[in-house]
């Protein structure tokens, strides 16, 4: 063989193919575009945005140093004492830490974790919260302190549940769809879901995204007040929002009579929505968090109304973070179920592990990728209706998991506001942090790290 | 309170009426939500159009409300009679459970919202989405009802003893409208169907209900044509 016909000369083409992916028209988008053209129905899908968006991970803590005292890590106490609904409720709801499990229906939960999370929430001093299909028997009986969420399908709305809650959120609207109703498909619409929801089973269910009793702020006043009565002023109401327009809506929400506003960022998950809501409606809660802080902090109520962020908080970090900012306690539903198993590879039964791989490949997925929370045919159990899979999820191993998860959180929260020197995590601050990015430093309204500035405001 | 002082000492019979000229909404709420003491009426004078009155109640208590009510009034009611004497506002009976309300007047927009047992009773006309997110409840209509009344029905029955305004029945699931006069639009997915025995007995039964003289004859039966109970990629502008 002569070096003529070993070597390429200059010029020639390599032998394997040149691949250029679109940025524009990438693999994604032509999925998406083939998937359109196939079904003509937008695509619905479970848990959060998954794009790459300016996030908690974008700020830093200035630990203590010379010009700020730290307190001793493993000796020194640290109080996470969380109280919320100070306003107006006579019995505001009282909690260890400021971590709180998020509202999540019995309908795109199965019983089972509905239980495993009370439990859980009850063994670390914390809150559940029920979601848009009805208070269970199994989430009252195993949780101590339970929000009681009062949303605009009002499935299984109950006064005499009104009356067991500890407290009540009024649910404008989520974080993974502002502006969106519910959405549980007919798979997960099981004989129980559906007689708690008064609808026929196996429908595919669309519920409302205004609620049927009220229109603006001054008619949710009104509303607040009757929610108010009923409960005899004992209990705090809540109002949750999708973060969009966060600092007005917070105004509004405060002038409504709200004792604790829930603003929940655009990360936030779902059990189903359509992708375009999930992807393209609402703002990520690095920027809802500070619009939320400043709307109180202009009217003069950030000491009497509560605030809790939600969307995407993960890890004790991000809690302090959001802490920091000024929120006085977060609420996770995404973590929580990763916590339970969700994207994991396998399911424990009486101790042991199953592998749950086979199943995800049915649904064209594998652990680490899912969001078929719509399918109703979660691999390990956790939003599933269906009596067989419902059992892969153990309550008492399901409380356990969820249980360490939000201890760690807590740890590693407490154990930041250590480093930061102080004696209660909700006395950090936004001078403890620094941004990574500018589009985090605008967002937050936090220095970029380094310098004093802080994109349009400095 | 005239009559009794913080619920003591009531006989079956005494009548307990609150003055909301001189007593507050608060005060009459904790006394409806409290232990009665046998009493079975409750009248308030001077509502003025107040809101939240004798709202969350829960027992066969009988209130007269000697006036117009605001928002809200008898909001989930259960078991308790409530008869307003006067118009009330928007949200009234909504949630109700189960128990009887009756307006004299008019009712305002969102009348029996969600309501999941029991009846409504209005005598004059509803406003707007009269019914919406009905899970249950009957309402009965002497007059007409404004436009997107009994939007997102679930189950129950409403008879309606005049007209229905626009997009009756929107997107309705179980429940079942019972109209006398005209129907100015119907809703997506809600159709008239023909009637058949069953529903000419739930018409005399709610006219019976209500003390209505109309012949169950003169009414059509309004119901869901279903289509929307499943994803249709050919029907996505309706969602």
């Amino acid at each position: 063989m002569s070096t003529t016909d070993s070597e390429p000369t200059a010029g020639m083409l390599p032998p394997d193919p040149y691949l250029e992916e679109s940025a524009l028209f990438n693999r994604q988008i032509i999925r998406y575009v083939q998937r359109a053209a196939a079904t003509g129905l937008y695509e619905i899908r479970g848990l959060g945005a998954k794009r790459n968006l300016p996030h908690f991970d974008d700020l830093v803590f200035l630990g203590a140093s010379l010009s700020r005292y730290p307190l001793e890590g493993y000796r020194e106490k640290c109080s996470a004492e969380t109280i919320l609904g100070t306003r107006h409720a006579r019995r505001p709801v009282r909690l260890a830490m400021p971590i709180t499990i998020a509202g999540m229906s019995f309908g795109a939960l199965s019983a089972n974790v509905k239980e495993a999370l009370g439990r859980a929430a009850t063994e670390l001093g914390t809150s559940t919260t029920t979601g848009d299909g009805g208070m269970t028997p199994e989430e009252r009986e195993s949780s101590k302190t339970l929000v009681y969420q009062c949303l605009p399908s009002r499935y299984g709305f109950d006064p005499d549940d009104v009356r067991k809650a500890d407290a009540i959120e009024v649910v404008i609207g989520q974080g993974a769809k502002p502006g969106g109703g519910g959405m549980l498909l007919g798979q997960k619409v099981s004989p129980r879901v559906a007689a708690m929801r008064t609808l026929p089973a196996g429908v595919d269910q669309r519920s409302a995204s205004r609620h049927p009793d009220w229109t603006g702020p001054d008619d949710l006043a009104i509303k607040i007040k009757e929610l108010r009565e009923i409960t005899d002023w004992q209990i705090p109401i809540y109002v949750k929002v999708g973060a969009t327009r966060v600092f007005h809506d917070v105004k509004l929400a405060v002038h409504a009579g709200a004792d604790v506003i829930v603003v929940d960022g655009m990360q936030g998950g779902t059990a189903a929505t359509q992708w375009a809501f999930i992807e393209h409606i609402g703002i990520p809660t690095l920027a809802a968090v500070r619009q939320a802080v400043d709307a109180l902090e202009d009217m003069n109520k950030k000491e009497e109304v509560q605030l809790i962020v939600s969307g995407g908080i993960r890890t004790g970090a991000d809690v302090a973070k959001a802490l920091a900012l000024g929120a006085d306690a977060v609420s996770i539903g995404q973590g929580v179920l990763l916590a339970l198993g969700c994207n994991g590879e396998s399911f424990v039964q009486e101790g042991r592990h199953v592998s749950a791989t086979a199943d995800y490949h049915k649904l064209g997925t594998a652990p680490g990728y899912c969001h078929h929370c719509q399918t109703g045919r979660c691999p390990v159990g956790v939003t599933t209706q269906d009596p067989v899979l419902e059992q892969r999820l153990e309550p008492a191993v399901g409380a356990v998991r969820v249980r360490n998860y939000l201890k760690t959180l807590n740890m590693e929260l407490t154990m930041i506001a250590r480093a930061c020197g102080k004696q209660d995590v909700h006395h950090l601050e936004r001078e403890d942090l620094a941004a990574l990015t500018i589009e985090a430093a605008a967002m937050a309204g936090i220095p970029l790290a380094g310098t004093s500035w802080i994109p349009g405001r400095s | 309170m005239v009559g009794a002082v913080n619920g003591q000492g009531m006989g079956e019979d005494t009548p307990v009426s609150f003055d909301l000229k001189r007593q507050s909404v608060r005060e009459l709420n904790q006394f409806l939500h409290g232990t009665l003491q046998g009493v079975k009426e409750v009248r308030v004078e001077n509502p003025d159009g107040a809101h939240n009155l004798a709202v969350g109640l829960n027992g066969p208590i009988r209130v007269q409300i000697a006036g117009h009510a605001g928002y809200y009034a008898a909001g989930m009611n259960k078991d308790a009679t409530i008869v307003v004497h006067g118009n009330a506002g928007p949200g009234v009976a909504e949630n109700m459970m189960s128990g009887r309300v009756e307006v004299a007047g008019f009712a305002s927009g969102g009348a029996g919202a969600s309501a999941r047992g029991g009846v409504l009773i209005i005598r004059g006309d509803a406003g707007l989405r009269c019914g919406i997110s009905l899970k249950g409840a009957d309402i009965v209509v002497g007059g007409s009802v404004g436009s997107f009344s009994a939007f997102m029905a679930q189950a129950g029955r409403m008879l309606i003893c005049n007209d229905a305004g626009d997009g009756l029945g929107d997107s309705l699931y179980e429940a079942v409208i019972y109209v006398r006069g005209k129907i100015r639009s119907f809703g997506a997915d809600a159709q008239i169907e023909p009637m058949t025995a069953a529903d000419y007995e739930a018409v005399r039964e709610l006219l019976d209900v209500g003390g209505l003289s109309h012949s169950y004859r003169d009414f059509k039966r309004v119901a869901s044509a279903k289509t929307l109970y499943h994803w249709n990629a050919d029907a996505n502008q309706s969602y």
